[in-house]
């Protein structure tokens, strides 16, 4: 049952991931990334990460593509769609592609042998829901990480108002 | 579990297909007569000022900015919400901090005058 659909988000996901780097339009290139990021919340889902589903679509396609498309707007699209891409990246990011595919094929390759799936005592299904898994460990076991998260917020906010409002008070 | 999720799927697959139908009923079977008046950009009635691909300032940056590091700080909120009853008093005191410091950056944020908006 579950199957066609993880087949339908991962050829959703690849697809729209495809059509968003060959996007000459960089408002285009965006709003595809918007899609990849709702197949991405379907596969989530199938996988039993429920918060993780919820997550991707109200902070990545409703926070963050909302600062990329700020970004964008910030400098001037019509210029950067006329402009022809020179990176000179090509080999670095064939280099980082194919580490990543190394570093996925090993995770995959060991499947739940993995060192990181024992270290945790509870597997899918075996709670309530995902959402209260992941609280009842979050404000327990990973409170410290939590707490360094919050501090870490409060940095990216100063750093983001000390920035923006030197180059506003100019 | 997931099958509890099909509702949500439907309703997309639903709203996703109205947009399209919606749209590709006026693009094939539409009749186009366009005028240098039809060709302006829909501007809720008003004559457009100016191109809507000028550069915009920086102020919209800073707002996006503060709203997401906001919104990930009410994503924790969530789960803290669902187990608090579990948790009981060590929750509270674990959320504490996370709260005064989510207080702090409001104070300096309204301090520093960035949500003033000139």
């Amino acid at each position: 049952m579950e199957l066609p659909f993880f087949y339908l988000f991962s050829v959703g996901i690849i697809g729209a991931s495809i059509l968003m780097v060959t996007r000459a339009n960089v408002i285009h290139a965006a709003l595809l990334l918007v899609l990849t990021f709702f197949f991405l919340s379907g596969v989530y889902v199938l996988a039993g990460a429920e918060f993780l589903a919820v997550v991707q679509i109200l902070l990545y396609a409703g926070g963050i593509m909302v600062l990329y498309l700020f970004s964008i707007m910030l400098m001037s699209v019509d210029v950067a769609v006329r402009l022809r891409q020179f990176h000179r990246q090509t080999i670095f990011a064939m280099a980082t592609a194919v580490l990543l595919a190394l570093e996925i094929w090993m995770v995959l390759s060991r499947g739940t042998s993995y060192p990181a799936f024992k270290s945790f005592g509870w597997g899918i299904g075996a709670t309530p829901g995902n959402v209260e898994a992941l609280g009842s460990v979050l404000y327990t076991q990973f409170l410290f990480p939590f707490e360094v998260a919050s501090v870490l917020l409060l940095a990216a906010m100063i750093g983001a108002i000390v920035l923006a409002k030197r180059t506003i008070d100019r | 579990m997931p099958q509890e999720y099909l509702p949500i799927l439907i309703l997309l697959a639903l709203a996703t297909g109205f947009a399209v139908v919606n749209l590709g009923v006026s693009f094939f079977f539409g009749c186009r007569r366009p005028t240098a008046e039809k060709d302006t950009a829909y501007e809720c009635g008003i004559v457009p000022e100016t191109n809507a691909r000028g550069r915009f300032s920086v102020k919209f940056f800073l707002v996006a900015m503060l709203f997401i590091v906001f919104d990930v700080e009410t994503i924790f909120l969530f789960p803290w919400a669902v187990v608090f009853r579990e948790l009981g008093g060590f929750g509270l005191a674990a959320m504490t901090p996370f709260m005064l410091l989510l207080i702090a950056s409001l104070i300096y944020e309204w301090k520093r005058g960035a949500l003033e908006w000139d």
